[in-house]
């Protein structure tokens, strides 16, 4: 590098730069279109050269999503994604690399890989289409799917207990965990972006509309007032408010409270104040989906970003230990050769 | 073979040609330090050298059981050796179980150092002898020279000062046998010494100690009256001039991909998963991060596997290392990297199966699996190592091959070469073939659309790497549209591609060099076609054969798929080919198929290599018949 080298000057994209030359095939009405678009929403936010992203997939619906962005791509086969991907990015961590996957890619025939992308922290950005349903192969069950869900292989209702992504995410040592829906665009690009951001794995849970054999799995949040009755939005700093700041949640020791804010007495000071950086309220939160019949009040589903604290990348703590290797210089192939157990016969 | 005998001191010194000596105890008696410790003083010593280690696939099997029985073979000589021995002619026996294990494998006549404490009544129990009987008290080893050595009660002697456990001193016993093998054999005694010290750095006692068991051991031999009918004996180094260093054939294999990677300017990844006899090739590149290796231990082999096609497609030199369960796990994403034409090495250290069979022992049973083993049409090349210092050269040449040709590779080598070891003169950077990536360049707007899948008379794709401006494009595993590589159902088009898939790999015949004879005359009544890590004992068999006058000749398989362009030529100039294999007979049926004639098999499935002696029967057998 001499002086006079100048930091290229990227041409100002937008959205539909990111489309590539192929007609998306999934349904119309799918929710996958409107994640599509948000990701080209998101990306010339971010100033990274479209040669420079990479979007890798495993099988399933969502992850055809490759084939449908203008930059590089690669779709490879059901459930390792994430694999790909972790060795692409410990190969170049020079690239942005996403990843597009669905509930059954990722959370069944992936689900090893899953926990062990999300401990190692390499530096990607997952985006979870969950659908609670397997789309491609025409309407099974799937890891996210709820109980008594009646499918052409759960004919008298699924009896298997569904994952909770966001608990087995916090649980397997993730350092990011979001979650957005599929008709809320505004608030699905800005997670999106937080996604980008964060240094780390990022996994990003979207409820995710199939029209065609599992419509309406999400209508309890979908709704204007369902939307406001039964979600509560996070942000940092801010109290836990919903139902149109008429209700708010309290953490009475572990264990969330719903609250009306005008009555007792109660005011938004007084409500848990969301930090995304504390673990055991993530987690908390991440339980908030779980049955909860017992309370006198059902807890309002959370959307946002649950939890985000930055800790060393994989490809970071190995670039780290080949630079330490290297610090009296590169190995050399004269060196590799002979090795250091060489021996002499005159 | 015995050439001159002269006096030193109080007892002979015999020169030989070449010895063959086991080290076999319990798993827990240090035979495979021993062993190795003793491989490197005769490699330093300057001779040629064949090793063998043979354990249970247990850690810590029952102790002074068969099953626990832990062996260390090698054989060196004054002229080249290709095997570790037929038989040995030494066995050191630690317990009963070693003895009652390997005596079927000591040359008649042959030697037997006892260590008497491993022959008490529980030791001979638990090897299964029956009761009141011992080996080296009721006669029934008169047919050898045994040695009974109270190894343990002259160690504890000599080590009595050290300030050393008990149980500390107890464990040196190994470097006793050590030394007085060391005596045995005229050896010397400081390239020990120096690795110990090195060894125990931080415990100086212990180097100490161990030092002084190995001393102890030299002057037992020295000064007892036991070896004076015996003597010592000499094996007179003849090894060329040079500088040498010892490899076992994981090592060889680590050191071609980082090789590989320097000549090609690449960056080597290596994803891969813990499996026995494969680790070793991944624990050796873990410690290559001065050359700028990456590796990455993943959660099972597929992620091995694939997280290794993510690192291709990123243009690194990728690879991967298993053995048969793992690359019966890896075929799916084996497809995927045939499909996306992306380079990758595929090391297979086989080993017997099926399912997880045995473990620590070698077979050459996965070669249908590296050639069929995969879903829909997906041809990729085939290569084999043959001897530990030549999985350096195989796989050089299967990362050659991978980059210039954008195929998958698997380069099988087995469980007996991956341990085994060799010298091997250090190779000249030089010397190496150039390997030549073929990356695309840049492209502007205003030049013609990229077209990933477009070929070049090789059916060879470029390699378009993110971050090259100009060519994002999008592949997969789903079928594609020929030069586009756009998605595509379309029949001819499906038909098409796996038409120039299969093309491209049969054109890599054009570029590897034409099979040559091993040794033999080029016409004949019996070519030995042999493949993979039974060089040795081919090799063996057959200059034994044609000293005894027998007309045989014998050519050994690199390439395997696809193979030379000569091949069917040599295989119609003998009136008999024999093949034989450490399996029920997978290259005869490939070579049947291919060429239409009628090989003769010899197969083994024992877990153990083939001993020269087994192969040089079976060539007088067939010799003596067509001759009738």
């Amino acid at each position: 590098m001499t002086d006079n080298t100048t930091v290229p000057v990227l041409p100002i994209l937008i959205a539909k730069d990111f489309a590539s030359d192929q007609e998306p095939k999934w349904c119309p009405g799918c929710g996958d279109h409107a994640v599509l678009q948000q990701i080209k929403n998101v990306l010339p936010e971010l100033g990274i050269a479209p040669e420079n992203i990479v979007f890798v997939s495993g099988i399933g619906c969502s992850s055809r999503l490759p084939y449908y962005l203008a930059t590089y791509g690669v779709h490879g086969i059901h459930g390792r994604a994430l694999p790909m991907a972790t060795g692409l990015k410990t190969a170049r961590p020079d690239l942005s690399v996403w990843v597009g996957t669905g509930d059954g890619d990722a959370l069944s025939i992936g689900g090893n890989h899953f926990i062990h992308t999300l401990r190692r922290n390499p530096d990607l950005n997952v985006v979870l289409f969950n659908n609670e349903i397997y789309g491609l192969t025409k309407g099974q069950y799937s890891p996210t799917s709820k109980v008594g869900l009646r499918t052409v292989t759960s004919p008298s209702g699924v009896i298997d207990q569904p994952f909770n992504t966001a608990a087995l995410t916090i649980g397997s040592g993730g350092s990011f965990f979001a979650r957005a829906f599929d008709r809320d665009g505004k608030f699905l690009r800005s997670i999106l972006k937080s996604a980008a951001l964060h240094k780390g794995t990022s996994l990003v849970e979207i409820y995710q509309n199939c029209p065609i054999f599992n419509n309406g799995a999400f209508e309890a949040f979908a709704t204007p007032d369902n939307k406001a009755n039964n979600t509560v939005y996070l942000e940092q700093a801010k109290p836990l408010v919903f139902a149109r700041g008429k209700r708010g949640i309290l953490l009475d020791g572990f264990q969330p409270v719903v609250v009306d804010l005008d009555k007792d007495g109660i005011s938004t000071s007084d409500l848990w104040i969301h930090d995304e950086t504390d673990i055991n309220k993530a987690s908390i939160l991440a339980h908030f989906a779980d049955d909860h019949s017992e309370l006198e009040e059902p807890l309002p589903r959370p959307f946002g970003v649950f939890y985000a604290k930055t800790r060393i990348t994989y490809e970071e703590a190995l670039i780290a230990q080949i630079n330490d290797a290297q610090k009296d210089g590169v190995g050399t192939l004269e060196q590799l050769l002979k090795g250091d157990q060489s021996y002499e016969i005159k | 073979m015995t050439d001159t005998k002269q006096k030193t001191r109080q007892v002979n010194v015999t020169s030989k040609t070449s010895v063959s000596v086991l080290f076999a105890g319990d798993s827990g008696d240090g035979m495979q330090l021993t062993g190795t410790q003793f491989a490197n003083t005769v490699a330093i010593h300057g001779s040629e050298l064949n090793t063998f280690p043979n354990f249970p696939s247990e850690i810590r099997a029952p102790a002074g059981t068969i099953a626990g029985v832990s062996g260390f073979q090698l054989q060196f000589s004054s002229k080249p050796v290709y095997t570790p021995g037929a038989r040995f002619d030494v066995m050191v026996a630690m317990n009963s179980a070693a003895l009652k294990a390997n005596l079927k494998d000591l040359h008649r006549g042959g030697i037997i150092i006892a260590g008497t404490e491993g022959f008490d009544e529980k030791n001979l129990k638990l090897a299964g002898y029956p009761e009141g009987v011992n080996p080296l008290e009721d006669g029934s080893l008169s047919n050898y020279i045994l040695f009974p050595v109270p190894i343990l009660q002259l160690t504890r002697e000599a080590l009595k000062e050290s300030g050393l456990s008990s149980k500390e001193i107890d464990r040196c016993k190994n470097m006793f046998v050590l030394g007085l093998l060391y005596w045995l054999y005229t050896l010397p005694l400081e390239g020990t010494f120096e690795t110990l010290r090195a060894k125990f750095q931080k415990n100086v006692h212990m180097a100490e100690a161990n030092i002084r068991a190995v001393k102890a051991g030299y002057f037992f031999g020295d000064e007892t009256e036991l070896f004076a009918n015996l003597g010592r004996f000499d094996i007179a180094p003849q090894k060329q001039h040079g500088v040498y260093r010892r490899v076992t054939g994981n090592e060889a294999c680590a050191i071609a991909l980082t090789a590989a990677s320097k000549k090609a300017g690449l960056k080597l990844f290596l994803g891969s998963y813990p499996i026995t006899p494969a680790t070793e090739i991944l624990q050796t590149l873990a410690k290559k991060k001065k050359y700028g290796v990456k590796t990455f231990q993943a959660e099972d082999e597929i992620a091995g596997i694939v997280s290794s096609i993510g690192a291709a497609y990123g243009g690194a030199l990728a690879a991967t290392n298993t053995s048969g369960p793992g690359l019966a796990l890896k075929t799916e994403a084996l497809g995927l990297a045939v499909i996306l034409e992306l380079p990758l090495v595929v090391i297979n250290v086989q080993r017997g199966g099926p399912s997880t069979g045995l473990p620590t022992k070698p077979e050459q049973s996965d070669l249908f699996m590296a050639m069929y083993g995969r879903h829909g049409d997906a041809p990729l090349p085939v290569i084999a190592a043959s001897s530990p210092v030549d999985c350096f050269y195989a796989t050089y040449e299967a990362a050659r091959i991978a980059i210039e040709h954008m195929t998958p590779v698997i380069c099988l080598t087995d469980g007996y070469l991956a341990l085994s070891s060799e010298p091997w003169k250090v190779e000249s950077p030089d010397n190496l073939a150039d390997i030549t990536p073929h990356f695309h360049a840049p492209r502007q707007p205003e030049d013609p659309p990229f077209l990933p899948y477009k070929r070049d008379d090789r059916q060879v794709r470029a390699w378009a790497i993110p971050g090259t401006k100009g060519l994002e494009h999008r592949i997969g595993g789903l079928e594609k549209q020929n030069e586009t590589g756009n998605v595509s159902h379309d029949p001819d088009n499906h038909e098409l591609m796996t038409r120039l898939r299969a093309q491209k790999i049969n054109q890599i015949a054009d570029s590897i060099p034409l099979q040559t004879i091993d040794n033999g005359s080029e016409k004949g009544d019996l070519l030995v076609l042999g493949w993979g890590s039974s060089y040795g004992a081919i090799k063996t068999a057959v200059e034994q054969a044609i000293e005894q006058g027998y007309n045989v000749a014998h050519a050994h398989l690199r390439y395997i798929h696809p193979f030379p362009k000569n091949l069917g030529e040599i295989l119609g100039n003998y009136k008999k080919i024999l093949i034989p294999e450490l399996n029920s007979g997978q290259l005869i049926h490939i070579i049947r198929d291919t060429f239409l004639i009628a090989p003769e098999g010899f197969s083994k499935v024992q877990g153990v290599p083939f001993n020269e002696m087994e192969i040089l029967i079976k060539i007088t057998d067939i010799i003596k018949e067509l001759q009738s």
